[in-house]
């Protein structure tokens, strides 16, 4: 298993490495439309042959992974910024703090999170560059999506705040703030890691969905979505394997990320 | 194809003989609302009334004429205000009660009750309230309008007759076939009028087909599916992906039917109130900058690479396939990027660097919306962004979920540009009226205006009330094209392609005619037959 989770890391760094070095590895623009040259086969010009429109899919393919990991990590880190805090505050306060607190995260999970999102969305600002429109879809998935982890890191708080090591402390007068810095976050340490590399993978899917609707990441820009979206032309596919590259690298990363992760020390 | 499409009908009319024949089947996206024929609105609705209602004037989707239907004959007075029928005498509902005058005037009893609510219904009475009507005689029926209503005979290929003395009320019905059966999100059976009053060249009693099954299927993949499997006979509205794909393994049984009446096209926001900037108000304000757009605008790669050929490029509201309507004088505006520079120029854009500037130095760039889940629009967004690169012009393409796109283009305003399409199924003019007038919420790019805006809407505008009200076709026909030609001339709307109709008929129907108007295969439901090795087939 050791193995396999080195070769998942390998993987998962390779990608990433790659697709943050697009700018200098894409043969073409993303957004350049050979219109004359659409829909080829893989050739020395274009690696992975071209899109409906003529764009040069191995150069979209490292935009796109690019965009969506970048996107991935981003909501991942609000994400669980947020649980942290909520989940903390709660789980550290208790009381009516606590109940509210929990109220919002019971909410927050009952809601339909996908019309949340198509709600909030439709009142953004049009005129949005493509990396705006990035950083408001990470924004919006990361307010939409914290709170699972909440639940977790308060249930850890609940269990780590009226353990021996923190009573004591409290005893000897130690502030609140030292509480939370000295004992209770180095504590949660693992906890917090482990909620982040669960969030990637589901953020990259949520993603994938949104592109699959057509309300993801805005046109020209690419992400592992929007180029899935090109799949709903299956017919293609037996004429056309190389359209699965994004479905293939997606199940890779997500793969990779479950892998990693099943054996690290923060599971055990 | 024309040649060969009438050679068709020639040899199926030729073997016909009076023995009826088979089971037709096709696919209904939606159960119908209603079998009411006055309130059928949606499309499954409006395919029941098609096949099952009987009409006084039906409008041939072929030769684009009108033809006497139940009616023997008809003649307009009073300048179009009247219309006087002589019916047919000797025709009867499905269920065997005599149809007469007393039946069309208990139709307008219902038509002409303010307080009923149907769309056929609003466009007799956009006349006017007041509609008048009276019988001479029993097959004599004069219906009189408040005002003129121009091309009010083509209405009359909408408007479906119920039995006024029958219990069955709208089951009975004068068209050739009768709903039998309908079961919630399976099937609408239909079958054969026995009592239908038309017969085929050798006098055999039309239809021939025995039974139609509707089949209620909104998965157009199981409805592929299950046409390759030869459970289904048509396939209406294919996309270009389906149609080819389709094409490649039968390739006889698909048909592209030329282009439709539909659009695709963007305009600019030049509402007053639109809570957006004012210089780029100034901008779509601008006849120059919207021409210089247009353009810029490569349409045959949209036909090319996003209807993979299946398509034409646009030059107006009215398609090509529109023969009545369509001014020949206006054609798509050519890509010319020459040109386009020359106009933005004499507007005081300049560039700087790849960047279009206008005079005050703004960058020229501007949001595009459209409903969100369209390839064929996402694709056509992008298409639009490198063409206006080209000029230095950055479009950010944002699709958005449908209501709040609604919601922006008809009460908030809060937009710049739009790309939409346009689903139209009427040839005449007067559907379009809510378009043209200025005064009209519909009117896209500056709806609910108190008075013209500019003098060419106000052209508009009386041109559009001229086609209305006249009486005379060729003036209504004059103003038309005049309307045509101010909105290629000033670009309100810069339209893009006019899809094509794609359907898929499998080779055992036979008769066959698709057309480009609506409905694109069964428009001549009551001649179309199976063949033999088809019937047998199906029956074991």
């Amino acid at each position: 298993m050791r193995a396999i989770r080195l070769l998942a890391i390998v993987f998962l760094l390779a990608t990433a490495a790659i697709s943050l070095a697009a700018d200098w590895l894409a043969p073409h623009d993303y957004a350049e439309q050979f219109r004359d040259h659409a829909g080829e086969p893989p050739s020395p010009r274009f690696p992975a042959g071209t899109d409906e429109l003529g764009r040069d899919r191995a150069s979209r393919l490292l935009h796109a992974c690019r965009t969506s990991l970048l996107l991935a990590l981003g909501t991942a880190s609000l994400a669980i910024s947020l649980a942290a805090i909520i989940g903390g505050v709660a789980g550290f306060r208790g009381g009516w703090v606590d109940s509210a607190l929990s109220s919002l995260m019971d909410l927050m999970l009952s809601l339909p999170w996908l019309f949340l999102l198509l709600t909030v969305r439709a009142l953004l600002p049009l005129n949005t560059s493509p990396s705006a429109s990035i950083s408001a879809t990470a924004a919006l998935i990361g307010l939409a999506g914290w709170a699972p982890a909440a639940r977790v890191i308060r249930a850890n708080v609940l269990s780590v705040r009226n353990s021996a090591p923190l009573l004591y402390a409290r005893a000897c007068g130690l502030r609140d703030y030292r509480l939370l810095a000295v004992h209770l976050l180095p504590n949660l340490k693992p906890v917090l890691r482990a909620q982040f590399w669960i969030f990637v993978p589901v953020f990259l899917l949520t993603e994938a969905n949104l592109g699959l609707l057509g309300l993801g990441i805005l046109e020209p820009m690419p992400s592992l979505g929007s180029m899935l979206a090109e799949l709903q032309n299956y017919d293609r596919i037996p004429s056309a394997p190389w359209m699965l590259t994004p479905a293939f690298l997606l199940l890779g990363i997500v793969t990779s990320l479950h892998l990693a992760m099943a054996e690290a020390k923060t599971w055990e | 194809m024309g040649i060969a499409l009438g050679l068709m009908l020639a040899a199926g009319l030729l073997t016909a003989n009076a023995a009826a024949q088979g089971e037709l089947r096709f696919c209904l996206r939606t159960d119908p609302k209603t079998f009411d024929p006055l309130l059928a609105a949606e499309e499954a609705s409006e395919t029941v009334r098609y096949l099952t209602g009987g009409v006084l004037i039906r409008f041939n989707r072929k030769t684009q004429g009108l033809e006497p239907e139940l009616a023997d004959s008809w003649k307009l007075q009073d300048g179009g205000r009247r219309i006087d029928f002589l019916l047919r005498s000797g025709i009867h509902f499905s269920d065997g009660t005599p149809f007469d005058a007393e039946d069309v005037l208990a139709t307008f009893r219902r038509i002409s009750d303010p307080a009923f609510a149907s769309a056929i219904a609003d466009e007799f009475r956009s006349a006017g309230e007041g509609i008048k009507f009276s019988s001479s005689g029993r097959y004599g029926v004069s219906i009189t309008f408040p005002q003129p209503l121009a091309g009010v005979e083509f209405l009359f290929d909408r408007l479906s007759f119920s039995s006024s003395r029958s219990a069955q009320k709208e089951k009975a019905v004068l068209g050739p076939f009768y709903v039998t059966e309908y079961k919630a999100g399976q099937h609408v059976l239909l079958r054969r009028n026995t009592y239908y009053w038309k017969k085929d060249r050798q006098s055999a009693r039309l239809p021939y087909l025995d039974s139609i099954r509707l089949e209620i299927q909104s998965n157009r993949e199981n409805e592929l599916l299950r046409y390759r499997r030869g459970e289904l006979d048509f396939i209406d509205k294919l996309d270009p992906e389906l149609f080819e794909r389709l094409r490649k393994d039968m390739p006889t049984s698909v048909v592209d039917a030329g282009p439709s009446l539909d659009s695709e096209f963007l305009w600019f926001n030049q509402a007053a109130s639109a809570p957006i900037e004012e210089y780029k108000r100034a901008w779509f304000q601008s006849q120059r900058f919207r021409r210089a757009i247009s353009a810029a605008i490569q349409r045959s790669d949209m036909v090319r690479l996003v209807y993979r050929g299946y398509g034409r490029p646009a030059g107006g509201p009215v398609s090509p396939s529109n023969h009545v309507w369509a001014n020949a004088r206006v054609q798509p505006h050519g890509y010319d990027l020459q040109e386009a520079r020359r106009l933005l120029q004499q507007d005081g854009f300049r560039w700087e660097g790849e960047t279009l500037r206008d005079k005050q130095g703004n960058a020229v760039e501007f949001s595009l919306i459209t409903n969100a889940g369209s390839k064929t629009r996402s694709q056509l967004g992008a298409l639009l962004q490198q063409d206006l690169k080209k000029l230095g012009i950055r479009v950010n393409f944002t699709p958005l979920e449908f209501q709040s796109l609604i919601e922006r283009i008809t009460k908030s305003q809060k937009y710049e540009a739009c790309l939409l399409g346009f689903t139209n199924m009427d040839l005449d003019p007067n559907g379009q009226m809510n378009v043209w007038m200025s005064s009209s919420t519909h009117h896209a790019w500056n709806p609910g205006q108190n008075t013209p805006a500019t003098a060419w809407e106000a052209e508009i505008d009386g041109l559009m009330k001229t086609q209305a009200t006249a009486a005379n076709p060729r003036a209504r026909k004059l103003a038309f094209d005049r309307v045509q030609a101010i909105v290629s001339e000033q670009a309100p709307i810069l339209y893009l392609v006019h899809p094509n109709v794609l359907v898929a008929v499998s080779g055992s129907v036979r008769n066959a005619a698709p057309s480009a108007l609506a409905p694109h295969l069964y428009w001549n439901i009551e001649h179309l037959r199976l063949t033999d090795d088809r019937r047998t087939g199906r029956e074991h």
